[in-house]
């Protein structure tokens, strides 16, 4: 099967009153790892909440391949091949680790596959595999990055959606989890990643988009990007 | 000691596991629907009625009845969620409370109708028990042990299953379900279901120690609430210990003093519990 491409055109979404988004478009090509970048309240999350079918968009089309996704209930989606690994994680902390990823392998699909897919995710995260049984509230931050990111692996996602994994991170453990979106990225994995850590996500990703006040302001190329001495100045804190 | 006072501990444990399972039931559904089953004890009391009614009207084997009671009342649950619940999941707590208080009496008025306000009597007992001197009540400890049983039923079941799994997920983090592609309003279903199913179990228990009439659910009710709220709402674990709880202190306070003294113990302790703690005696 072909694997399908994201493409928002024109979005609008915001919650209530408030507008957080404005004619914002976007594309994922299957196999890029794109980055969207920018500053607090920016939209980033908005964004990505609109292609996990958490906010409808208000205007503009949102698909994913053949996947109408504004028209589709948000829980059909992961069984469409989307995932996405929300802010602040939202692990269940009383929950076991391996018991986080039974409910990521909540689907169908999934669930036929659990053996195979735990041992990818044990594989890509060894530590997972010797706290399968520890409650997920009680592994440092890193780590329970790693199970949210592992929970939304079980689902053999086509494409990943990453909300600032980063945050609230120490600088070391952020290193190791950009080192990971780099491996699943390597292995061929679609990933759309929204970091306010503008530095070290244009690293790992072709691509970026930048966010600013709910309107894409500019994007293009990582490198590009990093080397614009306009983005540097606005979101790199202009080293 | 005594053997009248390790009788009234026995007592209390046998009793404790009958709570147990209405408690757990209505946790259920609280920790995934967020919704208080106040006619709670009105499901247990139809279904008291349906084990009645085929046992002795239909002529159908006691285990027949026994496992129709299980999803009869469950579909009554799904039911109750559906009619009534559903409609009101997005409405203030109160709404909710009102209008499942409200089935509490159309549930007791329609018993009335279909039959009558006599108390009807299964009329199954087994022999009791006895042990250095305690004497025990074979069809309560058989209950007892059914109790068990399905409790830890539900345990394996929230343990081991993906959609048990995701009841106890969802219990703590609704918005993020659909994210694993898990649709909250599914879920809803199969706990209402299953804590209908839970008090379908807990008539059978009880029908066969108490006289079934359209007011039984008062006798059982209140103090399954009570037990509820005191083990902290929607906590399975502290629901379940304290029904332990909740069954030594009725029964050793009917060995002190008398029955009716013993709620009134019962009731006093749950205040002074409410004050001290107001999330529950198990809170973390």
């Amino acid at each position: 099967m072909e694997e399908p491409a994201l493409v928002l055109e024109g979005i609008r979404a915001g919650y209530g009153d408030f507008q957080a988004l404005f004619d914002v478009g976007l594309r994922v090509t299957p196999g890029e790892a794109v980055g969207v970048v920018g500053p607090n309240g920016a939209g980033k999350t908005t964004l990505l909440r609109v292609i996990s079918g958490m906010i409808r968009p208000t205007r503009g089309t949102a698909r994913f391949g053949e996947v109408d996704i504004a028209a589709t209930p948000a829980h059909e989606l992961p069984a469409s091949g989307i995932a996405h690994v929300p802010e602040n994680r939202r692990l269940f902390p009383h929950l076991t680790v391996e018991e986080n990823l039974k409910v990521g392998a909540f689907i169908p699909s999934a669930r036929k596959r659990f053996a195979e897919r735990s041992e990818y995710v044990f594989n890509l995260f060894p530590k997972m595999a010797q706290r399968r049984h520890q409650l997920a509230g009680t592994m440092s931050g890193g780590e329970q990055q790693m199970c949210a990111i592992g929970r939304a692996l079980m689902s053999s996602p086509r494409i990943l959606l990453l909300d600032e994994p980063s945050a609230g991170l120490a600088p070391i453990v952020v290193a190791q989890v950009f080192e990971l979106v780099k491996r699943i990225r390597d292995e061929g994995l679609t990933v759309l990643i929204v970091e306010q850590n503008v530095a070290q996500v244009l690293r790992v990703v072709d691509r970026a988009y930048v966010l600013d006040a709910g309107r894409v302001v500019a994007e293009g190329a990582s490198a590009d990007l990093a080397a614009d001495p306009a983005i540097r100045n606005s979101y790199l804190g202009g080293h | 000691m005594d053997p009248f006072l390790l009788e009234a501990l026995v007592n209390g444990i046998l009793l404790g596991g009958v709570f147990a399972l209405p408690v757990l039931g209505c946790n259920l559904v609280f920790g995934v629907v967020d919704v208080v089953w106040l006619c709670y004890a009105e499901l247990v009391m139809v279904g008291m009625y349906a084990v009645w009614f085929l046992h002795t009207q239909q002529a159908w084997p006691l285990y027949l009845a026994f496992a129709a009671a299980l999803p009869l009342v469950g579909l009554l649950g799904v039911l109750l969620h559906l009619i009534v619940v559903k409609p009101l999941l997005g409405a203030p707590p109160i709404n909710q409370l009102l209008a499942t208080g409200g089935v509490l009496f159309v549930l007791q008025g329609g018993a009335m109708l279909v039959f009558g306000t006599d108390f009807r009597s299964l009329g199954v007992e087994l022999p009791p028990m006895e042990w250095h001197d305690v004497f025990v009540s074979g069809t309560k400890l058989a209950a007892f042990c059914a109790a068990l049983a399905g409790a830890a039923a539900l345990w394996a079941f929230l343990k081991f299953t993906y959609i048990g799994i995701a009841i106890r997920a969802i219990a703590r983090d609704r918005e993020v379900m659909p994210l694993m592609g898990v649709d909250p309003r599914r879920v809803y279903v199969v706990a209402s279901a299953v804590g209908g199913a839970l008090a379908g179990l807990a008539a059978c228990l009880l029908v066969v120690q108490l006289d079934v009439h359209p007011f039984i659910g008062l006798s059982f009710g209140p103090i399954t609430f009570m037990i509820c709220v005191m083990g902290g709402l929607g906590n399975m674990l502290g629901g379940f210990l304290a029904a332990f709880l909740m069954g030594l202190i009725v029964s050793t306070g009917s060995f002190w003093w008398n029955t009716e003294m013993s709620y009134v113990i019962a009731f006093a302790f749950f205040i002074a519990v409410i004050f001290g703690r107001p999330r529950g005696l198990f809170a973390r």
